[in-house]
């Protein structure tokens, strides 16, 4: 597993995608908190949740080759022959992809230290804000991993994780039509973006944790599945 | 060495391999010989624990692949047809990568140079795999096999889209590979499998039709011995001649190949040999014989009549010894 993150993780670095998806957060994150520097409004909330939607854009550029690149240049085989189990395989690329997104968050650390030099800080809501952002993304990355592991282009993965990524993030905004409440109350469950804005709000809630965790979990466990099931086609 | 028992793999109805079985011992060099699509690869995958078998088994140095995957991998190092080769990285890079995938546990850098030398990819350690010649990168291909030095090396046509030099070069590199490890290749080459190795399992349609060394399939398959004749004569006179002497049974004229020069292939019974009679009776008529060599059947014949189906393929079985 360790070499499979090792290589993952630098790969995003010797691509421009690592640097993409960090350029942007920067560039965003950025012209918020100058913003609020500005105004002298020390919310670090602010800069999490003003672009949020972004991540559902950006986490498929993170996740999209992670599988259908191996598939095309065939070096799954190299990967599936090694003395490796799935679960470490799919495992490895996870992480590493977890751990470039969590890179891109790290810069939030320099501004809430910038505000804490001048006014007293909320330390907790802002440890909310980052463990609520990386859950979410963990969820997200999961997805991304799976679609990726179902085709061979990455072009095709990309698009469709961009799509069920936008979905899941904001599926209380199609609600306004539908009249069935169970419909409403069952898409509001899933939607991320209630259950992502409660940790922005600094409300660390065990039940939104264990749900991002949960999802996370059954993607991972799908992906390995399908994988699986590629030796048997 | 290697077990395989009746193993096979099915894609909806079609059977890409078809209940073969085998076993390969230590130190052998084993070549599977076989047109596209004739199941070479998909057996090769099987044991490397690629693709999972519909039924059957296949164990290596004593561990099955599918019970115990982790400890037979080990001891597989295995070249697909298209190497597995990341475009973006540095041979280093590479190697050291497929080395910790491997879990191998010899010496980083003394194993990775050792390995590097005997490939002779030395020269190219720090550049970027995609911009190596195809020739280089079937040889990190091969490297990356040989990390953690397994006992048993799995190549699927290595020599496939090379250039004549290079095809030598990969040959000469697995006979030497074949001193010290168990080698299974695949060709649709022949003069690759004649060359390097010392058995052969001709597979076609998801079956093994023959089994043996390369002499041995090369004999079982020639019912008699020929040979080729070339005279300066009149065609019809010299094969009248040739007809007539004792031993021979039957004379096929093969056409004017030189000036004034005919050919023709004389089939002899078994045990005969007419050469002195042959000639001798051709020099007393002042026919000279330009050339007289033996009509030995080529790997190429025999895989020809092994694979078209013409002939009756079990007549010729080579049985495996046991």
């Amino acid at each position: 597993m360790s070499a499979i993150y090792k290589r993952e993780l630098k790969s995003y670095f010797t691509s421009p995608l690592g640097y993409i998806v960090m350029v942007v957060y920067l560039a965003l994150y950025g012209y918020v908190f100058s913003m609020l520097y500005a105004v002298g409004a020390p919310e670090i909330s602010m800069v999490f949740s003003s672009f949020s939607f972004i991540t559902a854009f950006l986490i498929p550029v993170l996740t999209m080759r992670l599988f259908s690149e191996e598939r095309r240049q065939k070096t799954d085989r190299a990967l599936m022959t090694a003395p490796v189990s799935l679960t470490g395989i799919v495992m490895g690329k996870y992480l590493a992809a977890l751990t470039v997104f969590g890179l891109s968050q790290a810069v939030t650390l320099i501004y809430q230290t910038i505000f804490a030099f001048n006014v007293t800080v909320d330390w907790v809501g802002y440890l909310s804000c980052l463990v609520g952002t990386m859950l979410m993304a963990a969820a997200l990355i999961a997805v991304g991993l799976f679609i990726s592991s179902l085709t061979d282009s990455q072009i095709v993965a990309a698009v469709i994780s961009i799509a069920v990524s936008v979905m899941l993030f904001s599926l209380d905004g199609f609600l306004s039509g539908v009249k069935a409440e169970w419909i409403v109350k069952a898409l509001q469950w899933i939607s991320f973006q209630g259950r992502y804005y409660t940790f922005i709000e600094g409300l660390f809630d065990i039940a939104n944790t264990v749900y991002f965790i949960s999802f996370s979990a059954v993607f991972l466990f799908l992906t390995v599945r399908v994988q699986e099931s590629k030796r048997w086609a | 060495m290697i077990e395989v028992k009746n193993l096979t793999k099915r894609y909806s109805a079609h059977k890409a391999v078809d209940n073969i079985s085998f076993s390969i011992k230590k130190g052998e060099i084993v070549g599977f010989l076989g047109p596209n699509g004739a199941g070479k690869s998909t057996t090769m995958n099987i044991i490397t624990g690629y693709l999972s078998a519909t039924d059957g088994s296949v164990s290596v140095a004593g561990f099955d692949i599918l019970e115990n995957p982790d400890e037979a991998k080990r001891h597989i190092g295995y070249l697909p047809e298209i190497p597995p080769l990341y475009a973006d990285m540095t041979v280093k890079e590479y190697l050291n990568f497929m080395y910790d995938l491997k879990k191998a546990k010899l010496p980083r850098t003394a194993h990775i140079k050792e390995i590097c030398n005997l490939v002779k990819i030395g020269d190219v350690f720090n550049r970027v795999i995609k911009n190596l010649s195809k020739g280089y990168q079937q040889r990190v291909g091969i490297a990356q096999a040989l990390i953690g030095n397994p006992e048993v090396l799995i190549l699927d046509e290595p020599t496939v889209g090379l250039d004549p030099r290079q095809i030598i070069d990969i040959r000469k590199l697995i006979v030497h590979l074949g001193r010290n490890h168990t080698v299974i290749l695949s060709s649709h080459i022949l003069s690759d499998v004649q060359a390097i190795c010392e058995r052969i399992l001709v597979i076609n349609k998801g079956e093994i039709i023959a089994d043996g060394s390369p002499d041995q399939l090369a004999r079982s398959l020639s019912t008699d011995t020929s040979l080729r004749v070339r005279v300066n004569g009149p065609e019809h006179d010299v094969q009248k001649l040739l007809g007539a002497i004792p031993g021979v049974t039957k004379v096929t004229p093969m056409g004017k190949k030189e000036q004034a020069a005919y050919e023709y292939v004389v089939e002899v019974a078994e045990g005969a040999d007419v050469r002195a009679d042959l000639s001798k009776r051709l020099a007393e008529r002042n026919w000279p014989v330009i050339m007289l060599a033996s009509h030995e059947m080529s790997l190429e014949d025999v895989f020809i009549r092994l694979t078209d189906g013409t002939t009756e393929n079990s007549q010729f079985k080579v049985k495996e010894e046991i």
